[in-house]
């Protein structure tokens, strides 16, 4: 029988998605850009969250999104318009989206003179867990027709969130939402991240979630 | 064609995700068998902690697929499963989590200080 060899190696299987995350990390930092991670599942609202604060903020502060789909550019064509720019990548059926896919629409879209990069993830409550974007935070949503005990059910990804938005608020009472019961299961399966609530439709705790974004921009140079 | 799901495992659809993982551990491999001049990889090891974000019986499923045509063709794949171990800040001390609220069993308190069970690692190889 022929000889073995063992090898140890002990390095991050994703370690080439980890290099370029780094190195889109040192290009945000080098602009003076602070890079979002958005993540939900499909349906959470994303797509409405941003419309609605490209329209409120995309005046006073330079905005750039990066949507990311299965398929369609159907989010990027609702998203134009509002004063920012947006490139739409097609994963063509990739649960998530990597490194290299962000790095592959930043040439398309450009840095230059932006101060917020918005990157919206294909919607997963799983896959996006995995793989570091460059990002400086990481926003999960969970809407309240999606069941109190969602963080309970996917605490993987709400493990790495650095704010929780609980949203469609204003449907709380319609779908008998138990506000209590759903932030109690937030703040025990993610302890480290803030939680706001909001509605993109009628506005309602929208301020904070900009007070929220308006404290981690870097100074206009 | 109807989706694959075979019964008792994971269906290729939902490996998706793993699939992609997969095939970053075989590239991996291969670079460093290339290196040393192995001529196959016999057995890979992984790694892979519960908070990790992939699926261990999944990884298992997908991996034969990805080892087609790859010095990994026909290897056996091996996982670790690394347990999520966290640290209470109040009473600094470590303790593993048993739900997905870790609450420490002395005080109670979720914490937030996870020490290991993120990992996702490519190990060891076995060349030949």
């Amino acid at each position: 029988m022929e000889e073995r060899k063992i090898v140890d190696i002990a390095q991050a299987v994703l370690a080439e998605n980890d290099r370029m995350a780094a190195t889109l990390r040192a290009d945000f930092d080098r602009l003076g850009v602070f890079c979002l991670n958005v993540m939900s599942s499909p349906g959470a609202g994303k797509t409405a969250l941003l419309e609605r604060t490209l329209s409120d903020l995309a005046g006073e502060v330079p905005i750039g999104v990066v949507v990311g789909d299965l398929a369609t550019d159907n989010d990027a064509a609702r998203l134009r318009g509002k004063g920012a720019r947006v490139v739409q990548v097609t994963t063509d059926g990739y649960c998530h989206l990597e490194a290299n896919m962000v790095r592959a629409a930043l040439d398309a879209l450009g840095l230059d003179g932006l101060r917020l990069l918005i990157v919206e993830n294909v919607g997963n409550l799983v896959c996006p867990a995995t793989h570091d974007l460059g990002e400086h935070a990481r926003v999960v949503l969970f809407s309240v027709t999606e069941g109190e005990d969602k963080p309970l059910k996917y605490p993987t990804l709400f493990k790495t969130a650095d704010l929780v938005l609980v949203t469609k608020i204003d449907l709380a009472e319609a779908v008998e939402f138990r506000r209590d019961e759903a932030l109690e299961a937030v703040r025990g399966v993610a302890p480290q991240a803030d939680v706001l609530e909001v509605s993109a439709k009628t506005g309602l705790g929208l301020e904070r979630w900009y007070e929220w974004l308006r404290r981690r921009l870097q100074p206009e140079r | 064609m109807a989706p694959v799901t075979p019964s008792g495992g994971p269906g290729l659809q939902w490996a998706v995700h793993e699939v992609s993982i997969c095939a970053a551990a075989v590239r991996a491999a291969e670079a460093k068998a290339r290196e040393l001049g192995g001529r196959r990889i016999a057995v890979l090891r992984l790694r892979i902690g519960a908070l990790a974000g992939v699926v261990p019986e999944a990884m298992e499923f997908a991996y034969p697929v990805v080892c087609r045509g790859t010095l990994a063709e026909g290897s056996r794949l091996e996982v670790e499963h690394v347990p999520v171990r966290c640290l209470c800040a109040s009473c600094e001390a470590e303790f593993e989590p048993k739900a997905a609220v870790y609450a420490c069993p002395t005080c109670g308190r979720p914490s937030a200080k996870i020490v290991s069970g993120r990992e996702l690692e490519l190990a060891q190889i076995e060349l030949e």
